[in-house]
């Protein structure tokens, strides 16, 4: 690697410190790390304050923002990493599953009455198993046809939704119950448990810890079995089969993963919303998403956090540009996408992926073989 | 008999790409399968690997009847494959991918390591060199050492000359040499045919999908037919 390090260095002063920061982070030991960390998880708690939202966000509400769209898009961008970033499974219905996670929220509160925690459990669950229908007749695609079907899936479910008188069709489904509150804690003024109409910051709390404990799960699947496993399909597919890898399995473990954290996000959205109808789930929220992933740096969390939180927050930041904002933010993507086509913050791994041109989103259109080109894998032999 | 194919056939949609291909390999030989271009030999090398499927036949490894086995089972039967194109990790560096190929091994891989180290000392010193930053010779240096990690009854090598120079090819097929010497079955798929013949026990000559000859590996250096379609041409054919 220090042949590459230095490689890099002489390349420009500006990745020299960024390959500098890295090395010094990857020798850190593990108690350092988990003090930045902590302080990081502290800062996170602290940034619906009142003195930055003038600076952050001067058109609408801070607080508000930060729940949604920022939190949201970081939430659902750690998640469709898990399948595009990690797997190398290119997602472009990864909306459905948070709107499965919504509705979840919106049926079972509504009707059953059940209570956020348990719907939360349910959300997860059912997306899950919707990750797995989806995946395992179409995950014998590889590269442009898998993205084809995740497409059709993702308008499939907001199609189902608004022709679905049941579940209220186009009008949706309104009077969604809030997580039930604990009230009498409070800290700096905020009753931090109180789930009500007027205060956004608890519900921020609740999102901030949902996402700490989604980070904590998939880091610790990236450094396991199953992240060195998903590496390998990414990196080469055929070549991890023949090196004992069960492909296809751990293909559908990653798209039940991504959509549980979808649906995760779905119902933790929803508790909030009171109110959601189909064209919440839009085909623009998937690409969005997807473009936060790539941006970020596909594959790398802290990456794909801050690709996120630039998505949501610049066009609310600029809202007073009106459209133009979002003309502006798309010439943006463009010039980065010129300049730095690995993301913002990639992972190492990534870059030499894409100096060799293969592997994960490199093998988009690349090597696309027909139906028939599936490997021997489980689900074929059955 | 450690690996016996029985008239196998396999498609490409409606394209029959293998039209009843049978061979067989004794345990501690080298077996080359040579043939021009398109002729079927890496489909015939993945169909036993498990990548893809076959239409009918069968494929047989050490008694049993691995046709319908899926292709990361192969491997822990005993089946090692070095894939086409190399199929080197290229975001991981030499020793993860190295340790990629004992991904269904369980225990202390620190001998096994050391011993393909030894294999291939370019590799050591290179050990933490990401596999995509490789040159070709180092690549397919890689891919065989990976395929051996699995510690497998036979190792398939599908086309370790391609893309490189003559002495590195050379090189590779000193040690693919040295390899069978400890014990290890080979099957070698080449278009390079002098250099394959000369190395491995027997060949199989395949044609649009069908085994047009088999022979003990000299015997084809010395067949007139042989020599004017694949030895005399080889300057001109690539």
């Amino acid at each position: 690697m220090s042949e590459t390090t230095s490689m890099i260095k002489g390349r420009n002063p500006l990745r020299a410190a960024t390959s500098g920061v890295r090395d010094r982070w990857a020798a850190a030991p593990g108690w350092q790390r988990w003090i930045v960390y902590a302080v990081l998880f502290v800062l996170a708690l602290l940034l619906p304050s009142d003195s930055l939202a003038p600076i952050m966000s001067p058109y609408s509400d801070w607080a508000s923002v930060l729940f949604f769209p920022i939190g949201t898009f970081v939430v659902l961008a750690i998640g469709l990493n898990v399948v595009v970033g990690q797997a190398g499974l290119l997602d472009l219905g990864y909306v459905a599953f948070f709107a499965i996670g919504g509705y979840s929220m919106a049926l079972l509160g509504t009707k059953l009455g059940l209570n956020f925690w348990e719907i939360l459990i349910a959300g997860v669950i059912l997306s899950a198993v919707s990750g797995v229908v989806l995946g395992a007749p179409t995950l014998r695609l590889r590269g442009d046809y898998l993205a084809i079907v995740t497409l059709g899936f993702g308008e499939i479910v907001r199609q189902t939704a608004e022709n679905t008188d049941a579940i209220g069709g186009p009008r949706g489904i309104a009077g969604i119950p809030h997580p039930p509150s604990i009230d009498g804690v409070e800290i700096f003024g905020v009753q931090i448990f109180h789930y009500g109409v007027l205060d956004p910051r608890p519900y921020y709390y609740l999102l901030v810890v949902v996402a700490t404990a989604i980070i904590i799960l998939v880091k610790r699947w990236e450094k396991s079995r199953v992240g060195r496993a998903w590496a390998a399909i990414r990196e080469d597919e055929d070549a991890a089969e023949v090196m004992g890898v069960p492909t296809f399995k751990f293909k559908l473990l990653a798209f039940a993963i991504g959509a549980s954290i979808g649906g995760a996000m779905g119902v933790v959205w929803a508790g909030k919303t009171i109110s959601i109808n189909p064209n919440d789930f839009l085909f623009m929220l998937s690409a969005t998403i997807l473009a936060a992933v790539v941006l970020g740096g596909s594959g790398n969390i802290p990456g794909v956090i801050l690709g996120a939180f630039l998505v949501a927050w610049l066009p609310e930041r600029f809202r007073g540009l009106s459209d133009y904002r979002i003309l502006a933010f798309g010439a943006a993507l463009v010039v980065l996408m010129i300049f730095r086509p690995e993301g913002i913050l990639p992972s190492r791994r990534r870059k030499a992926e894409l100096e060799e041109g293969t592997g994960g989103m490199g093998s988009m259109g690349a090597e696309v073989p027909g139906t028939e080109a599936q490997p021997v894998s489980e689900g074929a032999s059955k | 008999m450690l690996l016996e194919v029985d008239d196998i056939h396999v498609h490409y949609g409606k394209i029959e790409a293998i039209k009843g291909v049978s061979l067989q390999v004794d345990a501690g030989e080298i077996v080359t399968l040579i043939g021009a271009n398109g002729a079927g030999k890496t489909t015939t090398l993945k169909t036993i690997s498990g990548l893809r499927p076959l239409t009918s036949g069968r494929v047989r490894f050490d008694g049993q009847d691995i046709s319908r086995l899926a292709g990361h089972r192969r491997v822990m039967v005993g089946i090692g494959q070095s894939p086409e194109g190399r199929g080197v990790f290229p975001g991981m560096t030499v020793t993860e991918n190295l340790m990629m190929g004992a991904y269904t091994r369980k225990g202390d891989l620190s001998k096994d390591l050391d011993e393909v180290f030894e294999l291939f000392p370019r590799l050591a010193e290179r050990r933490n060199q990401a596999g995509g930053t490789m040159s070709g010779g180092e690549q397919q240096m890689v891919a065989i050492g990976r395929a051996l990690m699995s510690k497998p009854k036979v190792l398939l090598l599908d086309e370790p000359s391609m893309g490189l120079a003559p002495m590195l090819v050379a090189q590779i097929f000193t040690i693919i040499k040295e390899i069978n010497n400890r014990g290890t079955t080979v099957l070698l798929v080449e278009q390079n045919a002098q250099q394959a013949l000369q190395l491995a026990h027997r060949a199989y000559v395949l044609e649009t999908g069908r085994v047009v000859k088999s022979a003990p590996a000299a015997d084809l250096l010395d067949d007139p037919q042989v020599r004017a379609a694949y030895l005399g041409g080889e300057l001109g054919a690539h």
